[in-house]
């Protein structure tokens, strides 16, 4: 199971970089969310798989699931979703004074 | 337990949720963010002495012991660190009166101020490391927001490169947490400590170090500053004042807590890697400074610069060395604020940053002038301002373990020609913005530096005062380095009742 769930990260890390090697905002927004969809798979798998424990301790129970690696996948994935809403918001207004969500007119400046 | 040491966080954070809810009221919002940083820094003040006196203080959130909870530890570098960052956080503040304008006031700059220092003293205090991530995030959202706010083009664009790569680096903080925890099983960092000095630190954990290593080195532009630059020029100067005094400078915190910390048992793999990537650092962020004909682009260079003079420090790693370091960091906290106030004050009168455009400035600005040239000379090292302390040390340990491995030879060497490089581009802004003829008369300058000048001539009083004062604040910086090279005394703080 361990395995397949790192293939399965591996994957999502290939498409996030893909994505975000892209020239467009908007791709490159949903890349860097896939990438940290990825890093929150790697997390629970770190912590190691059980199947058919709760993430508690309790004297009735034979295996239990370590819940660490859960309380940090919902931290991280909170982070997440506000620097996603933030990075959207902002490629939005970007969008409108700049006209474009081509990276490659976003570079450079008026210094150059 | 000490309750005291929650302050710091807790002062700011009520602070800035307080003001959202006066958006209107400016004047309140002004003087309420000055008594909060004032209030943090008095506190910071009784956790220095409360530290020098009775060791590490700490307190166990939610009551929680030490490695099941999460804990606020202040040893003396944290507790010098906050310090700094109080003071240097007020006197910007205070810049920022009569600088960032009614547009920005108007839309949260104050309470989003406090929110950043929220995540910065919160990084400095926490003891658990993903509790740091946390508090990073906290730090960066701020300053994301306070990098775009008033939504010019140039702004806009520097945000979403400046969003992107840090989402970037935060997402790999994840991952290498996670290969962390999956190797040793633990969190807190006393007890990561303990755990991989008992595993030894074998090839996987040096991986997982280096991963440390990328990440931080992302965040405190240590040789991958490239998104520095255009980053800290874009925003109004007490934004980009607060970024280069603190920001990069929470990275180097961290870079310190690891690989002094945790990662210490390998100095031959991380240690090295870290003096090259300084040595590197200083000669591209150095070459960099000289080639740039603006204001801004030349100063965040030269926050480049520092970055790697004390990282040095950290990677010669003996016990003057990383005194020196923690010298130096401390000293380039207060004066890159410093710089970068003093070039909004010469921007605010000239209108641009660019150095054709200005000239002759010290005949009606001679204290402006002064005052800059004691920053130029500060950062370049000269005796006795601040920055020569730490560069002597720094330096010294760089040659003296020169003999044991002719490398150190090279990073003292670059380490002196890097002041160079400072004090060439820092005079080129003296000599063109000051010196020659007079290109704008009274009433032609596009703005006045009233109210300007009060801060900068306080941090320039600091400058003075951690030079001339540097025996009466080498204790403190001596019983900080001692800890961060004892890793026993911290986890003996911590995890005390414990084990």
């Amino acid at each position: 199971m361990e395995t397949l769930m790192s293939i399965i990260v591996g994957i999502l890390f290939a498409i996030g970089m893909y994505l975000i090697l892209s020239k467009s905002l908007l791709r490159i927004i949903l890349g860097t969310s896939v990438i940290a969809h990825g890093s929150h798979l790697l997390i629970i798998t770190m912590g190691g798989l059980k199947t058919g424990g709760p993430a508690l301790l309790g004297k009735h129970f034979t295996t239990f699931v370590d819940p660490i690696p859960q309380a940090l996948i919902l931290t991280s994935i909170v982070i997440n979703f506000a620097i996603t809403a933030f990075l959207l918001v902002l490629a939005y207004r970007s969008y409108q004074v700049v006209g474009t969500e081509n990276m490659e007119r976003l570079r450079g400046n008026d210094n150059e | 337990m000490n309750n005291f040491v929650v302050l710091p966080l807790l002062i700011p954070l009520l602070a800035g949720l307080f003001m959202i809810i006066f958006r209107k009221n400016t004047i309140l919002q002004r003087w309420l963010s000055v008594i909060s940083f004032v209030l943090t820094t008095l506190v910071a003040l009784y956790l220095l002495r409360q530290v020098f006196n009775q060791g590490i203080q700490i307190v166990n959130l939610g009551g929680w012991q030490a490695p099941f909870g999460i804990v606020f530890v202040v040893d003396m570098l944290s507790a010098l660190l906050l310090v700094t960052t109080g003071i240097v956080s007020t006197l910007c503040v205070l810049y920022a009166f009569n600088s960032i304008g009614k547009e920005r006031e108007g839309f949260y700059f104050y309470p989003l101020l406090q929110f950043l220092i929220v995540g910065v003293n919160g990084s400095f205090l926490t003891g658990d490391i993903f509790n740091l991530f946390v508090c990073f995030e906290v730090m960066l959202l701020s300053s994301y927001v306070l990098l775009s706010l008033g939504g010019t083009k140039l702004q806009l664009k520097e945000t979403i490169k400046y969003v992107l790569i840090n989402t970037l680096s935060s997402t790999l903080f994840v991952v290498a947490i996670a290969y962390l925890y999956a190797v040793v099983g633990t969190l807190n960092m006393a007890h990561l400590s303990v755990r991989v000095a008992e595993a030894g630190q074998t090839g996987f954990l040096t991986v997982v170090a280096i991963f440390f290593l990328i990440v931080f080195s992302l965040k405190a532009a240590l040789f991958l500053y490239f998104w520095l630059p255009g980053a800290y020029s874009a925003p109004p100067p007490v934004i980009a004042a607060i970024f280069g005094a603190l920001l990069t400078k929470v990275g180097i915190y961290a870079l310190f807590r690891m690989f002094t910390l945790i990662f210490y048992h390998q100095p031959e793999i991380t240690h090295i890697l870290l003096g090259i990537l300084a040595a590197l650092t200083m000669v591209l962020g150095g070459l960099g400074a000289i080639a740039q004909k603006d204001i801004r682009y030349i100063l965040s260079y030269n926050v480049i610069i520092g970055v790697g003079f004390i990282i040095s420090g950290l990677a010669i790693f003996t016990p003057k060395a990383v005194i020196g370091a923690v010298y130096y960091l401390i000293h380039d906290m207060a004066m890159k604020a410093l710089l970068f106030l003093l070039g909004g004050a010469i921007m605010t009168i000239v209108g641009s940053g660019k150095l054709k455009e200005m000239g002759g400035l010290i005949r009606n600005h001679p204290l402006l002038g002064w005052m800059f040239l004691i920053a130029t000379l500060s950062l370049a090292g000269i005796p006795p301002l601040s920055g020569f302390v730490g560069k002597v040390l720094i330096i010294e340990e760089g040659l003296a373990k020169g003999g044991t491995n002719a490398s150190f030879y090279w990073l003292a060497a670059l380490g002196l020609f890097s002041s160079f490089l400072v004090l060439y581009s820092l005079l080129k802004i003296f000599i063109n913005g000051f010196w020659g003829e007079t290109l704008l008369s009274e009433d032609m300058e596009k703005g006045s530096t009233k109210g300007l000048l009060l801060p900068c001539a306080l941090l320039v009083a600091i400058g003075i005062f951690l030079g001339v004062g540097a025996e009466w604040i080498y204790p403190y910086i001596e019983q900080a380095a001692t800890s961060m090279l004892n890793p026993n005394i911290y986890i003996e703080a911590v995890l005390g009742e414990v084990i």
